[in-house]
């Protein structure tokens, strides 16, 4: 139990210092670090109560996937120049403390709620998926998601798909100079309009037309 | 202290969950931050999420952060483009200088 506090302490540490760092940090590459340190010590904190997938999960397609795209973003786009003005006052920061009293507000709710909490006793028992002591965490999830919970899987990658969708279309950018392929023009084109056939009288030769 | 129970992961869920709250508000910088914020938040749902899930015994909070994480990927993904295209059309990224609509 001991462990367990330290850990959790630890890493929650680190998961905090990371996040305000990632606000505050004058330079975009730094925040996509702290990012990145960020999801790092929550999954560790996934691993270590016992949710193991996604704990790997997040690790895999948060700092595999996320960040990486985050990163290549913020080093395509020229924004080294754009050094930060953090509290800076321009004519348009008057809405810095109404932030600061508006993010106070939703915490102390937040901890209100965490506070008054409490869980119907009979709740926990109506529930139907309760998890497997015997099996894996990753062997459970397996079973659970391929079975009771398919469609909304498959809709999850009908989701990425659009992304995928979405994103070449709005990137893609048309140049204009440049030869490409006319596939439809190559694959219909036919015999009759490629190939010509002509009787060569003797003594006469051909006329080329081009 | 010494014993970890929900509230603890609760409590950290919120302190994420605010501090990307108003990295949102107070961004001076550049739109990739707000984004960064945004993923700040749907992290902090996912502690609550998975946390509910361990403390209650019930396999469904995390199925459902395995969806929350899908939908996180792909709104990465098209708004990283979406900040790219505005980036090549108007050359800048800053949040002051985006006032074409006048908000």
């Amino acid at each position: 139990m001991l462990a367990h506090s330290i850990f959790f302490y630890t890493f929650s540490f680190i998961a905090i210092v990371s996040a305000i760092m990632l606000t505050v940090s004058k330079n975009t590459v730094h925040s996509v670090f702290f990012l990145i340190l960020d999801f790092i010590s929550i999954s560790c904190l996934f691993i270590m109560i016992g949710a193991e997938f996604l704990g790997m999960m997040m690790l895999i397609v948060y700092v595999g996937a996320v960040a990486v795209l985050f990163l290549f973003v913020v080093m395509m786009l020229n924004v080294a120049e754009q050094k930060n003005e953090w509290f800076v006052s321009t004519e348009s920061s008057s809405h810095i403390p109404v932030g600061l009293l508006i993010g106070l507000i939703i915490f102390f709710e937040l901890i209100i709620v965490i506070g008054g909490w409490k869980f119907k006793p009979d709740l926990v028992t109506s529930m139907s998926l309760s998890i497997n002591q015997v099996s894996t965490n990753t062997h459970s999830i397996g079973s659970v998601i391929y079975t009771d919970y398919i469609h909304v899987f498959q809709l999850s990658g009908m989701i990425l798909l659009v992304a995928m969708i979405g994103a070449i279309i709005l990137t893609f950018r048309q140049r204009s100079g440049i030869k490409r392929q006319s596939y439809f023009g190559q694959i219909s084109r036919e015999k009759s309009d490629a190939v010509q056939l002509v009787e060569v009288e003797s003594n006469k030769g051909v006329d080329v037309d081009d | 202290m010494i014993n970890i129970g929900l509230g603890h992961y609760l409590t950290l869920g919120a302190i994420i969950f605010t501090i990307g709250v108003v990295g949102i508000f107070l961004n001076r910088k550049n739109i990739i931050v707000i984004l960064m914020s945004i993923e700040l938040i749907l992290l902090a749902v996912n502690i609550n999420l998975v946390s509910f899930s361990i403390f209650l015994n019930d396999l469904t909070g995390q199925i459902f952060t395995l969806f929350i994480l899908t939908v996180a990927a792909a709104e990465a993904a098209i708004g990283l483009a979406i900040i790219v295209v505005y980036y090549r059309n108007s050359g800048t990224i800053r949040v002051e200088e985006i006032n074409k609509l006048k908000g």
